[in-house]
């Protein structure tokens, strides 16, 4: 059996980390309740700029973006939006493996692929994976802010409309509940145009200057606020995931400190025990 | 009661104001635009400056956006507002930053693999001496 000291000093220990596990999951929480907040400030804009998107296809079907047409693809982009630190259960880690599942059906019909990892974790993994990274962001924080992805997206709008990349795809976990977060991908480019083009009712805009360069800008803005909204959401995602790894990771502390303490009662009773018996036996020969 | 239209002020980060109003001022490309109700459809971008709504009791509320696009339908008028100042060079040297950095990782990652490699030479190194002290030793 142990000695007492040692298990009274390892409970000791357990109780910190007990403590420090207990507090990010008290500061995961209530982080994570500004990040639904912030994610669901974030959807209106989104929503208007669909329907507008939607308007201007209605409203001049002839018009073809380059944004919007689908063409024979020969080399995908993904976005691949991760947090920036761990202690977060298998967030991150099932992201990647779905991420890596999809890249190898590309790989698979010899369709090149190119990186923008966004988040620190993504940077490390795409790093060690030699994967073909074009651009990365790190570091957004809590609170992060559109100026700061606007670069990392623009290389792959540049490369798509340069015809470099085919298809560009958007990786992130999408938040279902506290306890539940999924990693999803989805495709951002070409943008998919309005199922049904019924010609109703037909009316155009007034364009200032002119509709090429409005529809240019706004699908550009469009692109971007799907991946802010991407951050935004994987924020919260993380935060949950942290919260809900810290609340387990503090219940396994209690379990073993119980364990540790039934342990210590019984390494003393049994020093009691032998002392007694020791006594009694000594008196017992006088 | 006067006619009013509806307006919505979005950013990509927050809904900034919603409700009805009597008349809108916002700063087009082209120039200032004032929008009542029934308006005819429109599409375009905006310039840094002000968006003024008025509502019904002809007070008004005003907003300072730094560009943006305007979506005018005859009962709707949408302003998509950008929260960062846009301009095409800033764009460009942001892209241009992110490239680098990501060039940047990449080239770490050889530093990284100098290291193992010249960590992998020490080991090998440090291996050799010390079977020459052993067989030394023997002798």
């Amino acid at each position: 059996m142990a000695g007492a000291k040692e298990i009274r000093s390892k409970i000791k220990s357990i109780k910190n980390t007990q403590k420090i596990t207990k507090a990010m999951e008290m500061v995961a929480a209530s982080k994570m309740r500004k990040a639904q907040d912030r994610m669901t400030a974030t959807r209106p804009y989104a929503e208007k700029m669909r329907n507008v998107i939607c308007h201007l296809a209605h409203a001049h079907a002839e018009i073809k973006h380059p944004f919007m047409i689908e063409r024979e693809v020969k080399r995908v982009g993904y976005i691949v939006i991760t947090s920036d630190r761990g202690l977060c259960g298998g967030l991150n880690v099932n992201l990647f493996k779905k991420t890596i599942g999809d890249m190898l059906g590309h790989h698979k019909n010899g369709v090149e692929i190119d990186v923008v990892a966004i988040g620190r974790k993504a940077v490390d993994y795409f790093k060690r994976q030699n994967a073909n990274m074009v651009a990365q962001t790190s570091n957004l924080g809590d609170t992060p802010h559109i100026e700061e992805l606007i670069g990392t997206v623009k290389v792959m709008l540049d490369a798509f409309a340069d015809g470099n990349i085919d298809a560009l795809y958007l990786v992130n976990n999408e938040f279902v509940n506290t306890m539940t977060q999924t990693p999803n991908i989805s495709k951002l480019l070409p943008v998919a145009g309005p199922e049904d083009a019924q010609l109703k009712h037909h009316w155009d805009y007034i364009y200032e200057p002119d509709s090429k360069v409005i529809l240019d800008s706004l699908l550009m803005r469009f692109v971007e606020s799907q991946v802010y909204q991407g951050v935004v959401e994987n924020i919260a995602c993380e935060m949950s995931a942290r919260m809900i790894a810290m609340k387990s990771a503090t219940d396994n502390a209690g379990d073993i400190i119980g364990s540790l303490e039934t342990m210590y009662n019984k390494a003393r009773q049994a020093a009691i025990t032998q002392e007694i018996s020791e006594i009694v036996a000594g008196a017992a020969a006088v | 009661m006067a006619m009013t239209i509806h307006v919505d002020i979005v950013s990509a980060e927050k809904e900034i104001w919603s409700g009805p109003a009597t008349m809108v001022f916002a700063p087009g490309e082209m120039g200032e635009l004032g929008i009542a109700p029934r308006h005819t459809p429109l599409l375009t971008r905006l310039k840094p400056g002000e968006v003024r709504v008025q509502d019904q009791h002809g007070d008004q509320e005003s907003f300072f956006i730094s560009g943006g696009i305007l979506e005018i339908q005859p009962h709707v008028v949408t302003v998509l507002a950008d929260t960062a100042i846009r301009a095409e060079d800033l764009d460009e040297a942001a892209a241009l930053k992110a490239r680098q950095e990501a060039e940047e990782a990449m080239a770490d990652r050889n530093a990284d693999m100098d290291f193992a490699k010249a960590k992998a030479e020490l080991a090998e190194a440090a291996a050799m001496v010390e079977t020459i002290k052993k067989v030394r030793g023997r002798k």
